[in-house]
């Protein structure tokens, strides 16, 4: 039945490539309404796609979305909505930050102990909210978003000048970490920069997310309860373990994703470390479709908007906003929801009318050799 | 279209015409046409002597063609006017007006509607009146109603007849789809028969047998429930002892229970306003499994009898472990597993027909083979230790498609695109392939056809043959009486009277359901044998 699977394939390109073409169409709209050139801007942005510093940059930036949309799409593939990995991240990157900087291990125990670090804390952040549901039947949705907000604090609690911050100008951080945990990288010469080498732990992860979703028992368990709680729960499935185990596993890889930047390139947590990446993950988790190929393309492409749409803002003769990027990642997110429903409903359609047609030819056949016999 | 070809059908005004096939023979596709949710390739369709093309339901609402689906469309926390005025607020407005409108119909048809209840407070049969009142209140003339009576016990039945009756009187056309050849008979103006995709003849009840009509359906033998010789043993395998079962509203915080009050269906409706009604009484929570016990041996079916909603859910929970018993225990093989999580319960032997397959037995939107893996993810062949065993789950699927008759082009395509008796064959396949020794089987052949409701009757009994032990829930009494060794009567979520299969009547096992009998009912003979003009609904074909 190798048809099927390739129908299968079909649509579920169709989906994020309808979305695309549907977000480019619709952002071309709007720059024609604010009379500016409908497409200029696109050839603008791929221009700056040569330039090995830009795609380092981009490289980098996917990887931090990577890990921070696989967290995202662990619990989407079992209706989870974990809104709070951007508290998850930061909290563990403060962490991390802060056990980094007072704690010196030998390299090849330091960095294992911070992955760990972060880990957990983002593991406890997110458990939280799951032992809220479990217990208590709270919404994971509303912890979530609240535990954003008191991440915040806590995390501006702990970068207090006399708890762990340290003032650097008029910038507080927590302090420059030990030199045994920085995360080895690729350095393409100073010109370039250095692709980090936490990219390479997340593409470890989104292989690893497949192959336990996709080749083991509690993958299974957990599809099945996103596919249908109620024929997960006749199955065997103990829904409120799943919740608990899933919302811990989600909060500690979104732990990770905080960790290319702080291991990589910061070396410190500071005010000005990037937030957001945890809502910005949600719809690269939609646009990839809780699939690691997927979501690895959309991290990249949001990426791409990202670091090249600066340019926009330099371009001569006519220079255009780099918010066109952001508009753009809005429509995206919009069609992508439209879409991705319309062709899943087309294609379950479809399939059905398919069955039907093989299923009355192989009648009208056996009918036939019955009359001839 | 192929899933239909040749298909001729006409409708007299003032009739009520019936379509009976087989799962899988069209029917649905036919009714979708009719309605609009489909495009035929090739035909034509003419109402009134004009020809029409529908491209949507609302230009058949527009032609007077409305229609009643299965499964129920309404929004429970809205009040029936409400609900009725959803979608089509210019006709009548949504105030007095439309309840006027309302109470007009109800009347003129009998429907008997309060147009201010709220639905979640109203019976499946209540809530069945309120999806054909909705249609006629659209300017119905033609309704076409799809299976209504799966939901019903026989004196809703009989009530529903009553108001298919009263509407046809009117001069309005029904077109009512069955599987339940002795209630299409006692109903029918005409019978059209589908099998394969294409009509094989349209016949007058009256010249007529229920058992030519099956005959024409399947176009072969014909399947009877009836066990043939007792394979009871002495050996118990489940034993109940004083289980008892609160409302879900009783226990605070409980997750699972989430879904199930969710439950739009029959079931919960009933049960629901139960609890209404017990709230105001202060003191204890409703009981829901009040101080059942039971024991099934191997080689026993036992049957339980009931009107939905009396405790027959909450049975099956707390038998497969979703939901855990208050008090009392459950005894499996000797051991007592009542603290027992599911897949436990399920790893040890106990097999589960769910009485809706849609939400508790399938994965729609997954291939065939992920549903054979579902509900035994840890066992053989479907997973080595930790991993899932894949190439063994497909070639497993394969074999019970093989084996089971599951009729579809392969392993690879969606559960969703099976007919409801192929699905049913691959849950009833996927239970009988891990040797259980206790099956739970909730309404085994619902919207199932003969063929393969012959096939699962066939299944059931000749594991029942090698010490299997059932317990079936159906609402089918036929089946009941034709399958159990024993037979049990739930009512308000005790049992409350057994019975002898070999002598009982589905009448009198439906006045014990009512709650009018109880004890052990003897078989009273009385009445000569019910071979009159008016076929009950429990008439099966046979």
């Amino acid at each position: 039945m190798k048809k099927f699977d390739k129908e299968r394939l079909l649509l579920a390109l169709a989906g994020p490539v309808i979305a695309l073409v549907l977000a480019i169409a619709l952002t071309s709209i709007v720059l024609l309404a604010s009379n500016r050139n409908p497409f200029e801007p696109y050839a603008l942005m791929l221009q700056q796609l040569p330039y090995s510093d830009i795609q380092v940059l981009i490289i980098n930036q996917a990887a931090m979305y990577y890990i921070a949309a696989i967290a995202v799409a662990l619990g989407f593939r079992m209706n989870l909505f974990n809104i709070g990995v951007d508290g998850q991240y930061r909290l563990a990157a403060v962490m991390t930050a802060v056990v980094g900087a007072n704690v010196g291990l030998p390299a090849f125990l330091q960095i294992p102990m911070l992955l760990l670090v972060a880990m957990l804390t983002g593991a406890f952040w997110a458990g939280i909210a799951g032992v809220l549901k479990v217990t208590r039947g709270v919404s994971e949705v509303v912890s979530t978003i609240m535990l954003n907000a008191i991440a915040t604090s806590v995390i501006g609690y702990v970068t207090l000048s006399d708890v762990w911050g340290v003032q650097v100008g008029n910038n507080m951080t927590t302090g420059v970490m030990k030199k045994s945990g920085w995360f080895p990288g690729i350095n393409l010469g100073s010109d370039v920069g250095e692709i980090y080498g936490m990219v390479f732990v997340a593409i470890a992860l989104g292989i690893g997310y497949w192959i336990v979703l996709n080749r083991t028992r509690f993958g299974f368990d957990l599809r099945a309860t996103g596919a249908s709680e109620s024929a997960a729960a006749a199955s065997g499935v103990d829904a409120k373990r799943m919740v608990l185990v899933s919302m811990l596993i989600s909060g500690a890889v979104s732990g990770l994703a905080g960790l290319p930047l702080l291991l990589g390139d910061s070396h410190t947590y500071s005010l000005d470390f990037p937030a957001g990446l945890g809502f910005t993950a949600i719809g690269i988790a939609l646009l990839g479709r809780n699939n690691p190929g997927g979501i690895a393309f959309a991290a990249l492409l949001w990426a791409f908007l990202d670091k090249a749409s600066p340019a926009l803002d330099y371009a001569t003769p006519v220079a255009y906003e780099k918010e066109i990027a952001t508009i753009m990642q809005g429509l995206i997110v919009f069609s992508v929801v439209i879409s991705y429903e319309a062709v899943r409903q087309w294609g379950l359609r479809r399939q059905q009318r398919q069955v039907g047609a093989e299923l009355a030819a192989a009648a009208a056949q056996n009918t036939k050799k019955e009359v001839a016999a | 279209m192929v899933a239909n070809h040749d298909i001729h059908l006409s409708v007299r005004r003032g009739t009520v015409h019936a379509l009976v096939g087989e799962n899988g023979a069209g029917k649905s596709t036919l009714m979708k046409i009719l309605y609009g949710m489909q495009k035929p390739d090739e035909g034509t369709i003419a109402v009134d002597g004009e020809q029409v093309s529908f491209s949507s339901p609302a230009d058949a609402i527009a032609r007077g063609i409305g229609m009643v689906h299965q499964h129920f469309m309404l929004a429970d926390n809205l009040t029936v006017l409400e609900n009725v005025v959803l979608g089509s607020e210019k006709l009548y407005g949504i105030g007095g007006n439309a309840r006027k409108k309302i109470k007009e119909i109800s009347d003129r048809y009998g429907l008997g509607i309060r147009p201010d209840a709220l639905v979640e407070d109203l019976g499946v049969a209540d809530r069945q009146r309120v999806e054909i009142l909705k249609v006629l209140f659209r300017g119905a003339k033609t309704l076409i109603l799809d299976e209504p009576t799966a939901v019903l016990v026989p004196q809703e039945v009989d009530a529903l007849f009553d108001n298919l009756r009263e509407l046809k009187s009117e001069g309005l056309s029904v077109i009512f789809i069955s599987h339940k050849l002795g209630e299409v008979l006692s109903v029918a103006d005409d019978i059209t028969v589908i099998r394969r995709g294409t009509t094989v003849g349209t016949v007058i009840p009256s010249e007529t047998t229920p058992r030519q009509l099956a005959e024409l359906m399947v176009g072969s033998e014909l399947p009877t429930p009836e066990t043939a010789e007792s394979t009871v043993t002495d050996q118990a395998v489940v034993t109940v002892k004083n289980l008892t079962v609160y409302a879900a509203g009783a226990s605070l915080g409980e997750l699972g229970a989430q879904p199930e009050t969710a439950t739009a269906g029959s079931a919960g409706a009933t049960a629901r306003g139960d609890v209404l009604d017990e709230a105001t009484a202060p003191g204890a929570a409703k009981r829901v499994l009040d101080d059942v016990s039971f024991t099934i041996h191997a080689g026993e079916v036992m049957g339980i009898a009931g009107v939905e909603g009396n405790g027959q859910t909450e049975l099956i929970d707390a038998l497969i472990g979703t939901r855990h018993a208050d008090s009392g225990a459950i005894e499996f093989l000797g051991e007592d597993i009542t603290g027992w999580q599911t897949r436990k319960r399920r790893e040890s032997g106990v097999g589960y027909i769910p009485e809706d397959r849609h939400r508790q037995g399938l994965l729609l939107e997954s291939p065939l083979w992920e549903n054979r893996i579902l509900g035994h993810v840890t066992e053989k062949p479907n997973a080595k230790g930790f991993w899932l065993d894949i190439k063994g789950a497909q070639a497993d699927t394969r074999r019970i498609v093989e084996e089971f008759d599951v009729r579809t082009p392969g392993i690879d395509v969606t559960a969703a695109s099976l007919s409801g008796g192929n699905q049913q064959k691959l849950i009833v396949g996927r239970e009988m392939s891990h040797n259980p020794k206790f099956l739970i089987a909730a309404h085994p052949t619902r919207g199932v056809d003969v063929g393969a409701q012959a096939q699962i009757w066939d299944r059931i009994r000749e594991a029942r043959r090698e010490g299997l032990a059932v317990l079936l829930i159906s609402a089918d009494l036929d089946e009941l009486i034709g399958l159990s060794d024993t037979l049990r009567v739930i009512f308000d979520g005790r049992l409350v009277a057994d019975a002898d299969p070999a002598t009982i009547t589905p009448e009198e096992l439906g006045s014990a359901m009512t709650g009018a009998a109880s004890g052990h009912l003897e078989h009273v003979d009385t009445a000569p044998e019910g071979n009159e003009g008016a076929a009950g609904p429990e008439d099966e074909a046979r």
